[in-house]
């Protein structure tokens, strides 16, 4: 479920980052965030279904919820990351205009 | 285990070898001759190697810092000395994670290289594209 819930996070804020081209919303960070972390998390599940086998496509229910918590954790994180970046990057420059007011 | 220490000691030498090489490539740029508007050099400079080499260091870091944190999470990390969970555990929690390392750690910091190296073929087609349309229309 982590993976899954980065690659669908990875492949949204890319379509966005093509959709905008702006890059003064810093949508970059958030794609080399979430595509560097689902390459390494899909490593990890093939390493895991190695020694599964058909066993690790049906995780316990407690092992999917928690794995979902996680992986949306790991989403909020990045977005976190990402804001905290924009913010202290300000590359329109509207902290730095509020701050002059 | 520590699978996440591996693409972060490459993500440690690649950033380096990156800003070395951006500093070397700012070097070779030639001066900014008189009515160049600011920043165009710069932007010229970018187009090296060096920037495509941060594509592969922003990529083991954003997966670095992600793992981490999942790590952290299953307990396997802890935030005080010794940092690594195994480390209290025993020689044979040690020995496991430093096969996990070998294993799982090198093949993602194999994967994510050789995923960067498809985009700079990728990248190579898109750039050269432009000459090659422009060459079939004339």
């Amino acid at each position: 479920m982590t993976l899954l819930l980065t690659v669908f996070a990875a492949v949204i804020t890319t379509a966005i980052w093509y959709q905008k081209n702006d890059k003064t919303l810093q949508l970059g960070l958030l794609c080399w965030m979430f595509w560097g972390a689902s390459i390494m998390w899909f490593v990890d599940a093939v390493f895991e279904y190695i020694e599964l086998r058909a066993d690790y496509f049906t995780p316990a229910l407690e092992d999917m919820i928690n794995d979902s918590f996680l992986g949306l954790s790991v989403i909020a994180l990045a977005l976190v990351i990402w804001i905290v970046v924009l913010l202290i990057k300000d590359p329109r420059g509207v902290i730095k205009n509020r701050l002059k007011k | 285990m520590a699978c996440f220490i591996v693409p972060g000691a490459e993500a440690i030498v690649v950033t380096a070898a990156a800003l070395i090489l951006k500093q070397r490539e700012a070097k070779k740029a030639l001066p900014k001759p008189t009515g160049v508007p600011a920043g165009s050099m710069q932007s010229e400079a970018k187009q090296g190697f060096s920037r495509k080499l941060f594509w592969l260091a922003s990529l083991l870091w954003g997966g670095v810092v992600l793992l981490a944190f999942e790590h952290l999470w299953h307990g396997e990390v802890q935030p005080f000395f010794p940092f690594l969970t195994a480390a209290t555990e025993g020689a044979g929690a040690v020995s496991e994670m430093l096969a996990e390392m070998a294993s799982v750690g090198v093949t993602m910091a194999v994967l994510v290289t050789a995923i960067w190296v498809g985009m700079l073929v990728v990248s190579r087609i898109i750039e050269k594209r432009p000459a090659a349309q422009a060459e079939a229309q004339a």
